[in-house]
């Protein structure tokens, strides 16, 4: 009986998730611009979310360089988007993130816990501020002009980054280097006593995490037009991936997706039906969930889970 | 020369004095607490506005602003301390449970503040006009708003110490932030030794929320960059000392004051890279175990 379940599971997995990407692929044909441009939004945050689950998640350094990340693929487009196609751009932005994210890495490798959170946070900072001092004070003006790329390609390079995001996060976990990971976070200690090149495995993982956070970032900024140090390197970028993350769960792949896809979703409705006091929901919503559900979304799903299981085998 | 000196010195003073206050705030809430408190910011935005609008409307001194806010954000972060994070400490299964949930609680706490004041006295910039009278030390300038801000911040710094070394409140909270099991073991109360700290944290926003307010314009988004003035300022002296935060924060305001005279806009920059600085060099600051 068990062996069956298991071959079975396999196909219908991914044939699912193949029906729910032909599904997400095919939608702006038959929908508004308003709800590609919706969905695109949402897809951006999915994706710095599973990005810094990458990382974050196994190794259990919260990371708050999110928005450094990001805020560089921004400056990327802006600044190479004259000249190169849409792709190159895209790739570009996740490149140079890459490397300023190994740089960043192996700056930190001494750092743990709250000081890494503290760091990682000041460095998104320090970049902001320096680049907004910058602009003013050496070019003059804040800010640059994007070129514009129609809503529908937005859409589809977001999706393609989405999907790699997801892929390699899939990848990773199931391979020995998510397992290497897994088990920095578990006592680092042990990991490196049982051979792990903890530094290197951890700049690896942070800089993939980053390569997409900067992919994003340089699509997001043709969709925005105008950027500037504020736009980009926004710490809200910072914090929402934690909170996403640690709403839907970090442990499963799903949950930071599902975390992020609901966030996202709550903070277009609040942003646009209650402006004067979404931020007031939530936090107000960010607290009953650490309040009631530690374990986010996944611990929900999977006490769901375990409360049914208990309903089929006989209680002895 | 000696006027540029001095003004640079007493004018880095006035602002470490008030980093210092805050800074010791966020000690105690961290040091002690365990909680990583970024709201801590708002807690300082909300006493300068209580004082914005006692002034402008009722007309109250700032500095009787200063001894109402002060004891009212104690009481509030006591009770927040006691209901929200005891919860929390509770529940979690591991200190670093612990430091990940209270973080992001503390996170709804800035955000539903923020908006609360957001509600109540919109998004403009505030400032009002108390003691503005120029007073002159040794040939340099000063308002008087700035030079009583200083006196009070040295006062309330100077008090606190003596209660923190004097006093059986005083030593039991140290011993709960050197050893917090060992403390209990010794008869210490830790629970409501915690949700003192958390308050004395408050406490100290609330005193520093009117002195800002006295020296510079008011907004209700000026909390999160205090937050980050205060936990740089923490690192700076070391984590767990509280003295070394009250140092900690004269010295950064030196250096903040020394910076802006070249160049003002790169002060927030020249405290990030200090900070960064130091994390890798030294975190343990300068007085940290």
């Amino acid at each position: 009986m068990d062996r069956v379940r298991v071959i079975s599971k396999g196909p219908f997995f991914f044939g699912l998730i193949f029906l729910v990407l032909i599904f997400l692929a095919t939608i702006p044909l038959y929908v508004q611009p308003y709800l590609v441009i919706l969905l695109t939004s949402i897809f951006m945050y999915i994706i710095i979310t599973v990005s810094w689950a990458i990382f974050s998640g196994p190794t259990r350094y919260i990371s708050l360089a999110s928005a450094a990340f990001f805020g560089v693929g921004v400056y990327t487009s802006a600044i190479l988007g004259k000249a190169f196609p849409l792709s190159i751009v895209v790739i570009a932005g996740g490149l140079v993130s890459f490397v300023v994210a190994i740089f960043i890495g192996l700056l930190t490798l001494r750092l743990r816990g709250m000081y890494f959170i503290i760091f990682t946070f000041s460095i998104s900072e320090l970049i902001r501020n320096f680049l907004l001092w910058w602009e003013t004070n050496m070019t003059g003006t804040v800010g640059r002009w994007v070129v514009i790329v129609d809503h529908m390609t937005v859409y589809y390079v977001v999706l393609v980054i989405f999907m790699m995001a997801l892929l390699t996060a899939y990848l990773i976990k199931r391979s020995r280097f998510g397992l290497a990971l897994r088990s920095i976070g578990e006592y680092e200690e042990a990991a490196t006593h049982i051979g792990i090149n903890a530094t290197v495995v951890k700049t690896i993982a942070f800089a993939i995490s980053a390569f997409f956070m900067g992919a994003a970032g340089a699509i997001m900024a043709t969709k925005w037009t105008y950027i500037d140090p504020r736009i980009a390197f926004d710490p809200l970028l910072s914090f929402m991936p934690v909170l996403m993350a640690i709403f839907g769960g970090t442990g499963q792949l799903y949950g930071p997706v599902f975390g992020a896809a609901i966030f996202a979703y709550l903070e277009e409705i609040l942003t646009t039906k209650f402006p004067y006091y979404y931020m007031l929901l939530f936090g107000s919503i960010l607290i009953i969930v650490i309040l009631f559900l530690p374990h986010g979304m996944v611990g929900l799903v999977q006490k769901w889970r375990k409360g049914g299981l208990k309903r089929q085998n006989a209680n002895t | 020369m000696f006027v540029t000196i001095l003004d640079i010195v007493i004018g880095g003073l006035i602002m470490g004095g008030i980093y210092a206050l805050i800074a010791v705030g966020l000690s105690l809430q961290y040091g002690v607490g365990r909680v990583l408190n970024v709201s801590h910011g708002e807690f300082i935005m909300i006493g300068a506005f209580a004082t914005w609008s006692l002034y402008t409307l009722l007309g109250v001194s700032p500095l009787l602003s200063l001894v109402i806010c002060g004891p009212v954000l104690f009481i509030i972060g006591f009770l927040i301390h006691r209901t929200l994070f005891q919860y929390l400490r509770d529940k979690s299964e591991s200190i670093g449970a612990f430091a990940d949930s209270s973080l992001l609680a503390s996170f709804g706490l800035l955000f539903i503040i923020q908006n609360v004041a957001l509600l109540i006295w919109k998004a403009d910039i505030r400032g009002y006009s108390y003691l503005s009278s120029s007073v002159s030390i040794l040939g340099a300038i000063f308002a008087a708003n700035r030079l009583v801000a200083l006196l009070f911040a040295v006062v309330i710094s100077l008090v606190f110490y003596i209660f923190l070394t004097r006093t059986r409140l005083g030593k039991a909270i140290r011993a709960a932030a050197e050893d917090p099991p060992t403390a209990q073991v010794m008869g210490v109360n830790i629970h409501r030794v915690l949700a003192i700290c958390f308050g004395l944290g408050a406490l100290m926003a609330g005193f520093a929320g009117p002195l800002i307010s006295m020296i510079y314009e008011i907004q209700p988004t000026m909390g999160l960059e205090y937050t980050i003035i205060s936990i740089i300022v923490v690192v700076l002296g070391g984590l767990g000392s509280i003295t070394g935060s009250l140092i900690g924060g004269f010295i950064l305001g030196l250096i903040g004051s020394i910076v802006t005279y070249f160049d003002p806009g790169l002060s927030l920059i020249a405290y990030y890279v200090i900070f960064i600085l130091l994390l890798l060099i030294r975190p343990t600051g300068i007085f940290g175990k």
